[in-house]
């Protein structure tokens, strides 16, 4: 069997140079000082709005106290306990729509704690001195295998190991963490940082196979055999196509694979590109829209089938965009993917109306426009038709079906959780539903005895 | 516009604004550079045999993002010769004859202190204080605050300097003491002009948790340092109150202890000061804080129309009286204003934990606490842990029965 050692540093793998290092961070590390002065702003709310506000619910205003306090150790240990990727979250979260957005300061007019930049100040600093919180609990002989190496997966297994359990998580890929070590914008979190989180999880006592695709490096019937139990945290897979011709012209990139491409590789030229367009109206598009133009693209107009208020993107994330020069077309969706001589030239655009919520194209609005790269950012396929031999393992829409309050699915061995089964949401949800499915799991484990 | 300045028995001053004797008083170059920018007056720094002091002097409390909340020091009296002081304060004297330039001293023997007495006022000196207030190192040589903590040798030395002095003089009063009133007292008797209240208070600013050494840690170890800034105003307060409501009492105040503002020094006038010194404020930002001090207490005066400073001087004095003679049937009562609660709750929290468990949430779901209005006793600790000005109120609430203090509760409760 394939796989390759739980010891390896996944860091040492990382292509060098690559792109992503051209990227500033937009928010950079604190200070002490800046640290502790921002830590003393916090009112310490009682019942805090903030941490009901974050899905793994850290006890933001005791880790900001003992910020304050210089207890930084201690603030570092508050924040994983909740949430063992609390450096990724620090890094990713759309802070303004959950803990910052629900701070209390926000009522007065005054600016929300800055919870997200505190909490990355707290655990980059004990990550730096190495510190290890956690540690695996007494062995119950039971055995788990975890499906994929992304936040859910990671935070199952992190959960698991700490109750005692044997567990190995499984990555198809050679590198582990999914979208989280490779497609959050560089700008918000590293490559190496998130795999860096990782390796902490790892010394936890987590089990990280990577290379092994479980249904072809490893059968089903076998991986059923070896353990009591499987979470599959599979996420999602390749970028959706649109469905248009010209899609195979070079210079034409799923935003997923491409941001990918950055992140992991040297292998995009951004001085190639004048003139980029990016298609779709969530974050994923909004993130590649501001990658490119980071990147020193000089044109980059995202477009979008339906109207600005009904962006699935975050509006803080839109303004940005659009502050940093993005221009944006609305309404409007791509007819064909123009070409010469094999490579993106331009692309063919209709006008869009919207009639009962029914999208219908304007006729006779068509219309080109030159552009000499195309970013596709309009979702991913799924992934879980690997599982469809499992029996009573229900399929809807390519989504897991699962139990909201144990997140088993029907077929009693196997729970799910994070994008193959929410079908794309922030790292954290998978964070805070994979440490749930792991507490019923543990339960069930040891019912089981 | 109010005429701000003061006549501190016979010491005059353009305003009440005195530098306080200490590291801001040492040189003419300090003292000269503090009148041009407006400080009414100053209190040399204690000249005496001069001393050597140590490395690392001062110890900062530092609380939620605010620096220097409080201070400490070690320094002690003028490290400079006889000769350099007097000959310095001669030329700030002669350069600003319109500034108040009152000389500290602290001498052991009676014929130190006739010689110096006479030094000083020969060098222009418009007023003495005497320091027995110092809380460090001083008083372990028999001097300082050990004078002033024993009221018989407090009147004793006091007395020499009224014999030899032409010039008013000022006793500065510590507060490590138990009581202010029998220095006070003593200080009245024998015939001060004054006294200045209060000296800093002992203190040990911080322990090193590393180095287990008191801050400022001197080659690791540490002594009781003297206590002043914004922290040490309350307790400086209730000393001057104490003395100004004292039946009898009639000698000045020159009112010490955390100044920062205007508004601080309003207040103690308004307890009976007639002079204020600042220390700390002009060691954390500079001189220059006289220019809002000056222009802060002016407009206050014109805005409640008082034309000089005698007009208001004393007026929150009857105000101050002890817990019996408070009203038994005032009632408040707290009260949120939802408009302006931004959800935190720490009125929860601080009701809950330290008063009378009064203040809830509420069942729909808002964030927004009610107050229990018939379990409400009015302690105020809710409206003063809410982070919003105005957000909590204590609301009166009219019994329509008499003023009835405790001395009278208890006649008729027998």
């Amino acid at each position: 069997m394939k796989g390759k050692s739980a010891a390896v540093s996944f860091i040492d793998q990382l292509e060098c140079p690559r792109t992503e290092l051209l990227f500033q961070e937009s928010k950079p590390l604190y200070n002490e000082d800046q640290a502790v002065s921002e830590a003393s702003r916090c009112l310490f709310c009682y019942d805090a709005p903030c941490m009901q506000a974050c899905p793994t619910h850290i006890n933001v205003p005791l880790f900001i106290r003992q910020i304050m306090t210089k207890n930084v150790k201690g603030s570092a240990k508050t924040i994983l306990s909740s949430n063992i990727m609390g450096l990724s979250c620090a890094h990713i979260c759309p802070v303004e729509v959950l803990c910052e957005g629900a701070c209390v300061m926000n009522h007065e007019g005054k600016e929300a704690i800055h919870i997200g930049r505190l909490q990355r100040y707290s655990v980059q600093w004990a990550y730096d001195k190495q510190m290890q919180f956690f540690t695996k609990g007494k062995s119950t002989g039971k055995k788990v295998a975890v499906i994929g190496s992304g936040p859910a997966g990671l935070s199952c297994a992190a959960e698991l190991v700490q109750l005692g359990h044997d567990v190995v998580v499984y990555e198809s890929r050679e590198i582990p963490g999914g979208l989280d070590s490779a497609a959050v914008a560089p700008y918000k979190l590293f490559s190496e940082d998130a795999l860096k989180e990782i390796s902490f999880i790892q010394k936890i006592g987590v089990e990280i196979k990577t290379g092994v695709s479980i249904g072809k490096d490893l059968s089903i019937s076998e991986l059923e055999q070896k353990h009591d139990l499987i979470f599959i945290g599979i996420g999602l897979g390749r970028d959706s196509d649109l469905g248009i011709p010209g899609e195979d012209l070079s210079g034409c990139a799923g935003a997923v694979e491409w941001i990918e491409t950055i992140k992991r590789t040297n292998a995009f030229d951004p001085g190639t590109v004048r003139n980029a367009v990016v298609i779709g109206g969530g974050n994923t598009a909004l993130d590649a829209a501001r990658e490119l133009k980071k990147l020193m693209v000089p044109k980059v107009t995202l477009i979008y089938r339906r109207t600005e208020s009904e962006m699935s993107g975050y509006k803080h994330e839109k303004d940005r965009a659009a502050q940093e020069g993005i221009e944006f077309l609305f309404q409007t969706i791509p007819l064909e993917i123009l070409g010469h001589n094999g490579k993106v030239d331009g692309m063919k655009l209709v006008k869009i109306k919207s009639e009962n919520g029914k999208l219908t194209p304007v006729s006779g609005s068509e219309f080109s426009v030159s552009c000499d790269f195309v970013v596709k950012a309009a979702g991913q396929e799924k992934l879980s038709e690997l599982f469809s031999e499992v029996k009573n393992l229900t399929v809807k829409n390519g989504l897991i079906q699962v139990n909201p309050e144990t997140l088993q699915t029907g077929s009693p061995k196997y729970f799910a959780a994070g994008d193959c089964v929410s079908g794309g949401e922030e790292v954290v949800y998978a964070v805070a539903d994979g440490k749930k499915a792991a507490k019923a799991m543990h339960e069930l484990l040891m019912k089981e005895k | 516009m109010a005429d701000i300045s003061i006549n501190f028995a016979g010491i005059k001053s353009p305003n009440p604004f005195w530098l306080a004797s200490g590291p801001l008083t040492n040189t003419a170059y300090q003292v000269m550079e503090a009148f041009d920018l407006g400080w009414g007056g100053a209190v040399w720094k204690t000249v005496g045999i001069p001393i050597v002091n140590v490395y690392s002097r001062y110890g900062g409390l530092n609380y939620h993002g605010s620096r220097l909340v409080g201070l400490n020091n070690n320094e002690l009296i003028t490290d400079r010769s006889f000769e350099e002081n007097y000959k310095e304060i001669y030329q700030v004297k002669k350069k600003y004859p319109k500034n108040a330039l009152l000389v500290s001293l602290m001498f052991e023997t009676k014929q130190e202190w006739k010689e110096h007495v006479k030094r000083a006022i020969d060098s222009g000196a418009d007023g003495l204080e005497l320091n027995f207030g110092c809380p460090h190192g001083m008083c372990e040589r028999g001097m300082g605050s050990v004078v002033g903590q024993e009221p018989k040798v407090l009147k004793e030395v006091t007395g020499w300097v009224m014999e030899y002095s032409t010039v008013p003089v000022l006793v500065k009063l510590t507060p490590n003491i138990s009581d202010i009133r029998d220095p006070g007292k003593a200080a009245q008797e024998v015939g001060a002009h004054g006294v200045s209240l209060i000296n800093t208070i002992k203190s040990i600013m911080e322990i090193d948790l590393d180095t287990f050494s008191p801050v400022p840690s001197v080659d690791g170890k540490g002594t009781n340092g003297g206590y002043c800034g914004p922290a040490v105003k309350p307790i400086a307060l209730h000393m001057v109150g104490s003395l100004s409501r004292m039946p009898g009492w009639k000698t000045l105040i020159s009112g010490i202890g955390g100044v920062q503002t205007w508004r601080d020094a309003v207040e103690f006038i308004l307890l009976g000061a007639t002079s204020v010194q600042v220390c700390t404020a002009a060691m954390h930002y500079g001189f220059r804080i006289v220019e809002e001090l000056n222009q802060g207490l002016s407009d206050y005066m014109d805005q409640k129309g008082f034309k000089s400073i005698e007009e208001f001087r004393g007026k929150a004095v009857k105000n101050f009286v002890e817990w019996g003679n408070l009203n038994l049937n005032y009632r408040v009562k707290a009260e949120i204003n939802p408009k302006k609660c931004i959800e935190c709750q720490l009125c929860v929290a601080a009701c809950d934990a330290g008063g009378h468990q009064c203040i809830h949430t509420q069942e729909n779901g808002s964030r927004v606490p009610y107050v229990d209005q018939e379990a409400c006793i009015g302690c105020n600790l809710c409206s003063l842990v809410c982070p919003v000005e105005e957000c909590i109120t204590m609301k009166e609430i009219d019994l329509g029965k008499p003023y009835l203090t405790w001395k009278e509760y208890q006649k008729t409760a027998v």
